[in-house]
């Protein structure tokens, strides 16, 4: 029982790394624009398609590589035409218009690369086990982790310790104040929104080696990530990192008692917190409440 | 998001009125801003000229007469049925939406919870066509009641967030738990009834277009309580919270009962919505709630226009006939309803009342 | 796949005016011998309804393209009863509500002859509904829950696929011989997992056998946790019958695990479509087809892999062979009773053999009377990789054909009883 237990915690943690990863892109542009981004699924999609049709020719490692920064690109142009022209009104258009936009990736990743599955093959050193014992921690998977983890450490370094970053937590707070302090917000706002579709591209990348790369996964991908952010609090990219692991390890562990159940417990867990602690684990409040 | 500290308005878009009238200080003043500002029409007055009355006598004239007409244009009396329901939906979201300011993604939990309860009411409890109206609109309504009590704090985005969420858990139910909702599978086995009226039968079961009248019917009535609502005090105190949630605290309204009951109300009219679904399809499955038929719903009243009170019946018009029509025709009609989505957003946010109104609706 | 479906739809767009006009007409109650004659122009109408958008968009295409596929040659040889076949595709997106609709749409609008739905057993259950309550003939090229010709059976419906219990009968005792009695099931967790299940667990505890298993809702991405749990469990087999997108996920994290060391892999379905999607690495396995297109010995079926690739460009399917038959049955059974009337051909398909040229295998392929489901043989085999300069579709190696009516069990098992319209 220990074992199982433990196995499956680690398991947890590993899809909670990926959680955190798609969530995280879709914190930062809800933290900054105030945007829902129901695309946010589209992109990931669109992200794991680029990268099988790159890496044909420039490799898995390339493709990872570059096919976030495509999807990147094609964010912030969507943000320039469509998104930007919504910032001062009520948040229903934007959300309306992402939601809009979520059904245009999907079907345009149908109809472009077809309704069939695509194999994506991952480099072989990858597809190991790390050991017969462990085997459920795979090359592929603990690669997932280390880029999750590269990935978080360098937001937060650059939240942090960068001049961009710094206005981005600013603009957070209080957007017209900075505007006023003679920042670009426009410019920032864009940057910003790349920034999250970049990661939604890097979750779709690493997503196609692990799942199937259909023109659906994004949507089904989606829930968690709202759930993820809900739990750890809106407008806390801490928060959203916590809750996106702890809604893996939720799920990991309520597998070993109850497996029909795992789907639901990160509804409960968000049911919970809502009740007890309604701005979420690390929210404040005043932050879009 | 500094929109939320400087601006007086939590919700609405549009840049409040007040500030640009100037500072407001004489209290007569304030408390006449709510109602002065209110769009010259959204609700059709009940008396008046015949003039004020025609898009009320032409809506129903074209409803009533639809039977004999649909089929000559290309449609079915199905589709005039659906049309019928979602904008009965529409109307229902827009209730909260429009009128109260509250945006709400989840709502359409509340529209299958409707279908849901009517379902179990015919195959499980009686066989009786008003009574699965009765249970389906209380099995929606009540628990929207529950759930309002737990997110009636929450403003803008936050409780569109939450209210997807809480939308998605009532899908994850019906979606999980099989043995009662027949989960992927939907509920089946049940069929509307004839209406028995004493010693006169109304065959709605296989009479497509004695269906559709009696649909109109519960159209009617609802639309009428909901018309009936909106120009009552409550009403016109729900129109004040949209304009200026600030200042209607100040006047010492009780917001969170009034945003308590707007959103009550609105789920009850939506679970009516979608028991009249279930009775249309003798069907009842979780797609129903998933948060893209909340979607479609919502965009269905933004594309009517969401200030005015027959604009979502409108739009839901629009968007079932443009689905039904692209559905048909082309594969890649998912490519063109988001196309809508994002055309109507961007150019049409007054909808198409709004843009043939051609006033500003601040 | 889209553009060929538009310019056909297109085409139906004139048409559907006049058709229109006509049916305003024809509403009124006058059947005078000039409403007949004039119908001699008309063309007849199949309306096929398919999740074309949705997760099960891959087999509803496949089966899209084999319906029109049969439609054409149809035409070609001069239609049905003398006149031009339609077929009107219409898109249920795998939601029941919008069946429904088009359903009725093709029906009251478009006066279709035939019904053709849907891969969504929930949906082709509910479109059921309608064209009883219409009296139409309906075919199920591929919704498998098994009441559709069970409990729930209707005079009008008869079905081209198999049941669970077909499915999971045909294979079930071939791996309890070769591998053992202990299995793990993956299960998703709705009516077609459950029946599937069922069938297999009926079989394995009938030889005494073991097993553990998780339900697993569709859609799961992540199946470490439940193949945690069966490397623990330690079975012969780990059965696999999840669907789609599902059933490529779990095969492929069964291999990175390092799984396949431990056990063996089987289940009921793994639809060619899928193969494609998986890394060659992950066509491992034992398997069910329900069609398949290798048949050497059988005449007939290497001229309509021709035809098809031709066509095409492609090999086809099970999923192309069901809209194929279902359309044919159309024909067939309107040309043998001489006309449309949906009662009399549902009594002429009862107990219809196929033609070799339709059934595309070796056997007596028929609709049984008892519960209206198409006897068709299921093949029984191992997946591998296709070979390098090989036809990237051998996929399979068929082991053994198991005869439909075999592995089906008796029509009053099904719980059918039909009742037909007084």
């Amino acid at each position: 029982m220990t074992t199982l237990l433990l196995f499956n915690l680690t398991n947890g943690l590993i899809i909670g790394a990926f959680y955190v990863l798609m969530a995280l892109g879709l914190s930062l542009i809800l933290n900054l624009s105030g945007v829902i981004n129901f695309a946010h699924g589209g992109f990931l999609t669109l992200g794991g398609y680029i990268a099988f049709m790159l890496s044909a020719r420039i490799g898995f490692w390339g493709a990872l590589i570059v096919a976030p920064f495509i999807v990147a690109i094609l964010g912030i142009l969507v943000e320039r035409i469509m998104i930007r022209r919504l910032y001062g009104r009520d948040p229903l258009y934007s959300l309306l218009l992402t939601f809009g936009l979520a059904f245009i990736l999907e079907d345009g990743s149908r109809w472009y690369w077809g309704p069939q599955g695509l194999p994506v093959t991952i480099p072989a050193f990858l597809a190991q086990p790390l050991s017969a014992s462990l085997f459920f921690i795979t090359g592929y998977r603990l690669f997932m982790v280390a880029v999750a983890t590269a990935v978080v450490v360098l937001l937060f370094l650059f939240l942090r310790y960068t001049r961009l970053g710094l206005r981005i937590r600013a603009g957070t707070l209080d957007l017209d104040t900075v505007s006023s302090l003679g920042v670009n917000v426009r410019l920032l706002r864009s940057f910003n929104f790349g920034l999250g579709i970049f990661l939604a591209g890097l979750s779709g990348v690493l997503a196609g080696g692990q799942l199937g790369l259909i023109p659906t996964m994004g949507t089904t991908l989606l829930m968690p990530s709202f759930i993820a952010i809900i739990v750890g609090g809106v407008g806390s990219l801490v928060g959203t990192l916590v809750g996106g692991l702890l809604i893996g390890v939720a799920a990991g562990l309520t597998t070993v008692f109850w497996p029909s159940a795992s789907e639901a417990v990160m509804y409960v867990l968000m049911a919970l917190v809502l009740l007890v602690r309604p701005r979420g684990l690390f929210g404040e409040e005043g932050m879009l409440t | 998001m500094s929109q939320r500290v400087t601006t007086g308005s939590p919700v609405a878009g549009e840049p409040p009125a007040p500030t640009a009238q100037g500072a407001a200080t004489a209290t007569a003043q304030l408390a006449e801003t709510p109602v002065a500002r209110m769009p010259a029409v959204t609700v059709p007055p009940l008396r008046g000229t015949l003039g004020n009355q025609l898009p009320l006598l032409a809506i129903w004239a074209i409803l009533l007469t639809a039977p004999l007409w649909i089929n000559a244009v290309g449609g079915y009396m199905g589709l005039a049925t659906r049309v019928v329901v979602l904008g009965l939906a529409a109307m229902s979201i827009n209730f909260l939406l429009g009128f109260t300011g509250f945006m709400s993604f989840g709502h359409a939990a509340f529209f299958g919870l409707g279908a849901y309860g009517a379902g179990f009411t015919l195959k499980l409890l009686v066989p009786s066509t008003p009574l699965s109206l009765v249970f389906g609109t209380l099995l929606g309504g009540v628990l929207g009641g529950l759930l309002g009590l737990l997110i009636v704090r929450r403003r803008g985005v936050y409780f569109a967030m939450v209210t997807i969420a809480f939308g998605q858990v009532f899908y994850f139910l019906a979606y999980r738990w099989n043995s009662l909702t027949g989960g992927d599978d939907g509920l089946r086995g049940f069929a509307r009834q004839p209406l028995h009226l004493g010693p006169l039968i109304i065959d709605i079961q296989n009479n497509a277009a004695f269906f559709y009248y009696f649909v109109l019917f519960c159209f009617a009535i609802a639309t009428g309580i909901m018309g009936f609502l909106l120009r009552s005090p409550f009403g016109r105190t729900l129109l004040a919270i949209r304009e200026n949630e600030r200042r209607a605290r100040f006047l010492g309204i009780p917001i969170e009962r009034h945003v308590w009951a707007s959103f009550t109300l609105s789920c009850f009219f939506m679970s009516f919505a979608g028991a009249l679904y279930a009775l249309l399809n003798n069907f009842a499955d979780p797609s129903n709630l998933h948060y893209t038929m909340s979607g479609n719903i919502v965009i269905m009243a933004v594309l009517g226009g969401i200030r005015a009170f027959w604009g979502p019946l409108l739009g839901a018009a629009v968007f079932v006939v443009l689905q039904d029509y692209l559905s048909s025709i082309t594969t890649n009609w998912m490519s063109f309803v988001g196309l809508i989505f994002i055309i109507v957003v961007l150019f049409f946010p007054r909808g198409l009342l709004g843009f043939v109104r051609g006033r500003n609706m601040a | 796949m889209s553009t060929g479906l538009l310019s056909k739809t297109i085409a139906r767009r004139a048409l559907l005016r006049a058709g229109a006009a006509g049916a305003a007409i024809g509403a009124l109650p006058l059947t005078s011998p000039f409403i007949i004659e004039a119908r001699g122009e008309t063309p007849i109408k199949i309306g096929l309804i398919d999740p074309i958008t949705g997760v099960y968009s891959a087999p509803a295409a496949s089966e899209v393209e084999g319906a029109k596929f049969a439609v054409d040659e149809i035409n070609q040889k001069g239609g049905i009863l003398g006149r031009q076949v339609q077929l009107l595709v219409e898109d249920s997106a795998n939601d029941v509500g919008t069946g429904v609709q088009k359903a009725r749409k093709l029906i009251e609008r478009d006066e279709v002859n035939f019904i053709l739905a849907d891969v969504n057993s929930a949906i082709a259950y509910a479109v059921a509904g309608v064209t009883n309550e219409k009296q139409i003939l309906h075919i199920v090229p591929g919704g498998h829950t098994d009441p559709i010709t069970g409990k729930d059976c209707k005079w009008n419906v008869f079905r081209v696929c198999n049941t669970t219990a077909m499915d999971a009968n045909a294979i079930a005792n071939t791996l309890i011989e070769k591998f053992g009695k202990k299995w793990y099931f993956l299960t998703p967790d709705y009516a077609y997992g459950h029946t599937l299940e069922e069938g297999f667990v009926r079989n394995l505890k009938g030889a005494g056998g073991s097993y553990e298993g998780d339900l697993l809702p569709i859609g799961t991405a992540d199946f470490s946790a439940a193949l945690i749990k069966a490397k623990s469990y330690g079975p012969n087999v780990l059965i696999d019958i999840m669907g789609g997108a599902d059933q490529v996920n779990s095969l492929k994290q069964f291999l990175q695990f390092g799984l396949q060391n431990d056990m063996k892999v089987a289940g009921s379905l793994y639809e060619l479509e899928n193969m494609y999607a998986v890394p060659k690495e992950a066509l491992i396995g034992w398997w069910v087809m329900e069609w398949w297109w290798n048949q050497p010995n059988v005449p007939h079926v290497a001229e309509f892999v021709a035809a098809i690739k031709k066509a095409l460009n492609k090999t086809p399917t099970a999923r192309h062979w069901f809209g194929y038959v279902s359309v044919h049955t159309c024909a067939i059974v309107a040309n043998e009773t001489k006309g449309l009337d949906a009662v009399k051909m549902a009594h002429a398909l009862e107990g219809l053999k196929l033609p070799p040229e339709i059934a595309l295998q070796s056997g007596d392929v028929v609709y049984r009377a008892g519960d209206h489901q198409l006897m068709s043989n299921i093949f029984v085999g191992e997946a591998h990789p296709a070979p390098e300069g090989g036809d990237p579709a051998d996929m399979f190696r068929v082991d053994t054909i198991v005869p439909g009516e075999k592995a089906a069990g008796s029509a009053e098992a099904t719980g059918c009883h039909v009742t037909w319209p007084s």
